[in-house]
């Protein structure tokens, strides 16, 4: 269960960033609350990342949706541990569908952030990376500390199978957004403007 | 099962010629054509879920990437993919189900009946449009109605398969 391990705490503002790199790399959608906000961070309004602030559990299937219509391009899965937890069969969906360029890093603060800091299933010793190498992810890895974070950065780019990142952070609030709200039909617009050309 | 390959290879046909490149689906024997179908097919791709509201997010992230994905599922299924229809309704994306009724016309399973009388109010409340085929002679005309509405209009649609079309299943 790793539980010595999963107690280290990485600063959730720096260790973001380090893991996911240039985000430029990928197509990213990013699961409700604070993996949202992570993603918010990197690059505001970024047009190749698609935000949500609810329908929670929708990060990893729309993210595979996204893979399969864009099979050449790598899809980046940024999610909560709450969020996934609560569709964690959709990791069964993701490891059978063939597809090779698929990365989901799970960003975990062991509380429920959004709602009172309450605790969550994580902070009691659930190892999600050995949870995703059970359902057929091939390149899983716990990240939680600060030798680990390159290592994650390399291997969510590796594209000869999916790839599960279970990055242990600190329970410090987010990223505050500043201006622009996560609308859905303009994110929607902007995503697809950027990769198809039209709306 | 007859009456199936028939409306099925048919519905089936309609869709890919649509340009339905993603079938989702969690298994149900009123949709057995239509899911064989879309394993064989090398010019789709058939995704196998773990429960029906991967499928109502799967489609919104196809639509993201310039892919329509329909959902397959059986009206057991409806229920589990309200909150995640907040996705389509907010970011109005097009969503096309196919829902093989149970519970209704002649169900002899009485654990169907709730969840199926509840199909049509429940999505109708988190804006889904419903359609629905009680006819194999109106399997077609509903499915191109369908299409229209998700595809051009950027509607959530559910064409429900009636148990007058399906049968009734022996319980």
């Amino acid at each position: 269960m790793n539980q010595q391990r999963g107690n280290q705490r990485l600063d959730r503002a720096t260790a973001v960033p380090r893991v996911i790199g240039n985000n430029r790399d990928f197509l990213i959608v990013s699961g409700l609350a604070g993996a949202a906000k992570d993603v918010h961070a990197l690059e505001e309004g970024a047009d190749n990342a698609y935000l949500m602030g609810g329908a929670m559990g929708a990060a990893v299937p729309m993210g595979l949706g996204l893979a399969l219509a864009q099979p050449e391009r790598h899809v980046l899965v940024v999610t909560g541990d709450g969020e996934l937890l609560m569709a964690i069969g959709s990791l069964a969906v993701a490891a059978t569908s063939g597809l090779t360029r698929f990365s989901v890093v799970c960003v975990d603060n062991e509380r429920y952030g959004e709602t009172g800091n309450q605790i969550a299933h994580t902070a009691m010793g659930i190892d999600l990376a050995t949870v995703a190498r059970g359902f057929g992810f091939r390149h899983t890895m716990l990240a939680a500390a600060e030798d680990e974070m390159d290592t994650a950065r390399d291997l969510i780019r590796r594209q000869d199978g999916l790839v599960f990142v279970h990055l242990k952070i600190s329970d410090a609030p987010p990223p505050k957004p500043s201006s622009r709200s996560f609308d859905g039909v303009e994110r929607k617009h902007i995503f697809r403007k950027a990769l198809l050309g039209h709306v | 099962m007859a009456v199936q390959e028939i409306w099925g290879n048919a519905l089936y046909d309609t869709l890919v010629e649509a340009g339905v490149g993603i079938f989702s689906y969690v298994p149900d024997g009123g949709h057995k054509v239509m899911i064989q179908r879309a394993i064989d097919d090398p010019r789709v791709r058939a995704i196998s879920l773990t429960t029906e509201e991967e499928g109502v997010a799967l489609a919104a992230g196809a639509h993201l990437g310039g892919a329509k994905a329909v959902l397959l599922m059986q009206s057991s299924g409806a229920g589990n993919c309200i909150n995640m229809l907040s996705l389509t309704a907010n970011g109005q994306f097009p969503f096309l189900c196919f829902v093989t009724m149970r519970g209704t016309f002649g169900e002899q399973n009485a654990w169907q009946v709730p969840m199926g009388k509840a199909v049509r109010p429940s999505l109708e409340s988190i804006g889904v449009d419903c359609l629905e085929v009680e006819r194999e002679d109106e399997v077609a005309e509903t499915a191109e109605a369908a299409l229209n509405m998700a595809y051009r209009s950027n509607r959530a649609v559910a064409v429900l398969l009636s148990q007058k079309l399906i049968g009734a299943k022996a319980f």
